[in-house]
């Protein structure tokens, strides 16, 4: 496999590629216990986050993976930048690009603009989400933590997900489920027609249906999507009410779930919408290790992309020299 | 002087033949087997070449008055004129909007003073292409506009669009339709089908095109007072408008070159260069329109020629704006797509069209002694490459880069003077 420079979409990784990034999380996950989680696995380089859509949650995770690696961080913040005075995304880049940066990380609210800005800098670009199209990271750490919930480190296979909500605008539904189907878990996307994308058929998911109730007693992952209140406007579903009865995770539901299936929601969550049960009291939610498994996720990309050894041939002897405390110093 | 084309094949509405025609005063003087040569003749050998009437454009985009940064109507008719054009027909998406005498006649000087070809600028059917009053159609009618359309919006309205129809009756215009169901396209970007479901784009659905051909066809068929349909893009509209015909209903529709050459797989790089209004669609539509086009229930081939500048194309596919250059690779694009006959495909590039623009009394005429000289020759058989540095447009938005296209415009004639010669621009 060739090196990659950047990350745009997890497709682009392939199954050897996931599951080389979940390896890499493992070592991070580590790092991450120890009394003082800081490596200097990246110490010299420079990330810079360039969240063109606000997403406090995913910056600081990127952020906070990078300064775990010794990276530098810089933040550019739309709102205070140059772009509101009318510059181009193109001039915005070339200049930020010129001040020396190793990787961009690019939250964008239009798909497509980490793949431009990729065409437009030799730093790498990870995408934190564009649009309705892709987030990589996500579905990343979304597999990362089914494999170490379930105790799966031999991989997923013939696991069965259940995607329940607005796949039509989510990138993390694309991601995640075209992740999940690389590592051979079988997806059931669970949504009424208005909230699947036009065409959803084989190439999406392996089966759709309208009926929750219809799959719940048989997964081993129930993946709770955000279901956004401006949807309502749209005429998308006649109320959020009638959402929760048809698609919500109810107490009632929470009793038909197998006692050891797991519970995710990429965040925030809509408590009494998508979620009305309190997650606190479902064994099998897994959100909040979600957040935390992001962190070792985003450093094994940043490690993958930008480690001196390059993509792909970061063998377990170069990883553990560099993620070793103080090592190389 | 005058102008001697000698040695080529003729093809226009009566037919084909081999002639040497002799042009003079703006006009045709002598057509015959063999002319000799005057003194004072300029003389163009088309021996293997083809001379056609010269081609009509229904629907392109000049930018002027307003946004002159992506064209002129000096860059844009030299534009046309190497695509073989002799008349255009100018949107009145400009700013200010074609809806009054002044901005009409405006448009109409400049285009004298390029001198290249006519430039006819369409009225807008509604103030401001606002779509909530009709614009002063008499007036413009009086002004010389015969076209008349909101192109880039639909007529929304039903109401408005019925009453359109039904003013315009008896002053000699015809109205034409850009046809989308607003309310179904919000915020699309390009086809709804597979391609949109996997990129994370929204989707522009082929009902909407549909709906509103189907209800203009309706109103057609209650007032009946004929109307033009501006780039339809899906097989179902091709139908429709077929149907439509053989109820014999007064109505005309017009077909871009990359719609019938270019599909939604495009996108896949989401490059803004293919976002384009009504989008790129699959390869059956792209199928339907190229058989609408053979069988003649699409009358028209239309450029659609929309330059916009490199920084706006370089965006995010939702603030790119749509559209794509199209006039100097309008034959090129046809002769390599299409499966038609020559003289077919010259017929929708330029006496059918001139019909519908309501200038077949200068444009598309046939090669006789005492018709307009707007002519145009070409080679059938030339392939080549566009190279978006050497276009005469303004803006360089070409889709059509390493496509090979066959047909190429050598000479361009307009009232009489080469205002084209070997492939070159001369004004």
């Amino acid at each position: 496999m060739t090196a990659a420079r950047s990350l745009l979409a997890v497709e682009d990784l392939g199954a050897d590629g996931i599951e080389r990034i979940l390896d890499l999380a493992d070592h991070m996950a580590e790092v991450n216990r120890r009394p003082n989680p800081k490596v200097p696995a990246l110490r010299g380089k420079t990330v810079c986050s360039v969240f063109f859509e606000d997403s406090t949650r995913t910056r600081l995770s990127f952020e906070t993976a990078a300064r775990r690696l010794s990276a530098d961080t810089m933040t550019f913040a739309v709102s205070q930048s140059s772009l509101s005075k009318g510059e181009s995304l193109r001039d915005t880049i070339e200049t930020i690009a010129a001040m020396g940066v190793d990787a961009f990380v690019v939250r964008h609210k239009s798909s497509g603009a980490p793949r431009m800005i990729d065409a437009w800098t030799h730093a790498s670009v990870i995408n934190a989400g564009d649009g309705w199209h892709a987030h990589p990271t996500q579905a990343l750490l979304d597999a990362y933590t089914v494999r170490t919930s379930l105790g799966r480190a031999g991989g997923l296979e013939g696991l069965r997900m259940a995607i329940v909500g607005d796949v039509k605008h989510s990138r993390v539904a694309r991601s995640t489920v075209a992740a999940m189907r690389m590592l051979g878990v079988h997806v059931t996307v669970v949504a009424p027609r208005t909230l699947l994308p036009p065409d959803v058929g084989e190439a999406f998911a392996d089966a759709v249906t309208d009926r929750l109730d219809d799959v719940i007693g048989d997964i081993d992952v129930l993946y709770l999507l955000r279901m956004q209140q401006e949807r309502m406007n749209e005429a998308l579903v006649p109320s959020l009410r009638e959402y929760t009865t048809r698609f919500g995770l109810t107490s009632e539901r929470a009793a038909a779930l197998a006692p050891q299936t797991l519970i995710m929601h990429p965040g925030p969550m809509n408590r009494g919408v998508e979620i009305a049960v309190d997650p606190a009291e479902l064994p099998g939610a897994v959100i909040t290790q979600q957040v935390t498994n992001g962190i070792a996720v985003r450093m094994a990309v940043l490690f993958d992309l930008l480690g001196t050894a390059g993509a792909g041939a970061t063998s377990a002897t170069a990883t553990q020299d560099v993620l070793t405390e103080g090592g190389s110093q | 002087m005058s102008l001697l084309i000698t040695g080529a094949r003729v093809i226009d509405p009566n037919g084909e033949r081999r002639v040497d025609v002799r042009v003079a005063d703006g006009i045709v003087g002598q057509v015959a087997k063999q002319l000799e040569p005057v003194d004072g003749d300029e003389i163009i050998d088309a021996a293997g070449q083809v001379l056609t009437p010269g081609f009509v454009d229904l629907h392109v985009h000049l930018r002027e008055p307003g946004r002159e940064e992506a064209e002129t109507i000096e860059t844009g008719s030299r534009a046309a004129v190497l695509g073989g054009f002799t008349a255009v027909v100018a949107m009145p998406n400009t700013d200010p909007t074609q809806d009054s005498v002044e901005v009409v006649d405006f448009v109409r000087r400049q285009g004298e003073r390029a001198g290249s070809c006519e430039v006819l600028p369409a009225g807008s059917i509604t103030v401001g292409r606002a779509g909530e009053r009709l614009a002063p159609f008499a007036e413009l009618a009086g002004a010389g506009v015969k076209i008349f359309t909101d192109d880039g919006n639909g007529v929304q309205d039903p109401l408005l669009m019925r009453r359109a129809l039904e003013y315009a009756d008896g002053l000699g215009i015809t109205l034409a339709q850009h046809c989308e169901v607003e309310r179904l396209t919000e915020g699309a970007v390009m086809h709804e089908g597979s391609c949109c479901s996997r990129l994370g784009l929204p989707g522009w659905p082929s009902i909407a095109e549909e709906l509103m051909l189907h209800r203009d066809i309706e109103l057609v068929r209650l007032t009946g007072v004929g109307m033009h349909f501006l780039h339809l893009s899906t097989a179902t509209s091709v139908e429709l408008v077929r149907a439509a015909k053989a109820d014999g209903l007064p109505i005309t529709a017009e077909a871009t070159p990359h719609h019938f050459s270019l599909t939604d797989e495009r996108l896949e790089t989401y490059d803004a260069l293919y976002k384009v209004n009504p989008p790129l669609r699959t390869p059956d539509d792209l199928a339907a329109i190229r058989a609408g086009l053979a069988d003649g229930t699409i009358d028209a081939i239309a450029t659609d020629h929309a330059p916009h500048v490199a920084e706006s194309k370089e965006q995010p596919l939702d603030a790119a704006p749509p559209g794509m250059l199209g006039l100097e690779t309008a034959l090129g694009v046809s002769l390599a797509s299409l499966d038609m006959t020559l003289a077919d495909v010259i017929g929708a590039l330029s006496w059918k069209p001139a019909a519908i623009a309501g200038i077949g009394d200068r444009h598309g005429r046939p090669i006789e002694p005492g018709e307009p000289a707007n002519l145009t020759v070409i080679d059938p058989d030339e392939v080549w490459e566009v190279v978006p540095a050497r276009l005469a447009s303004k803006s360089r938005n070409t889709p059509y880069v390493g496509m090979p296209l066959r047909g190429r415009v050598l000479h361009t004639i307009f009232r009489g003077t080469a205002v084209v010669r070997d492939a070159t621009a001369l004004r």
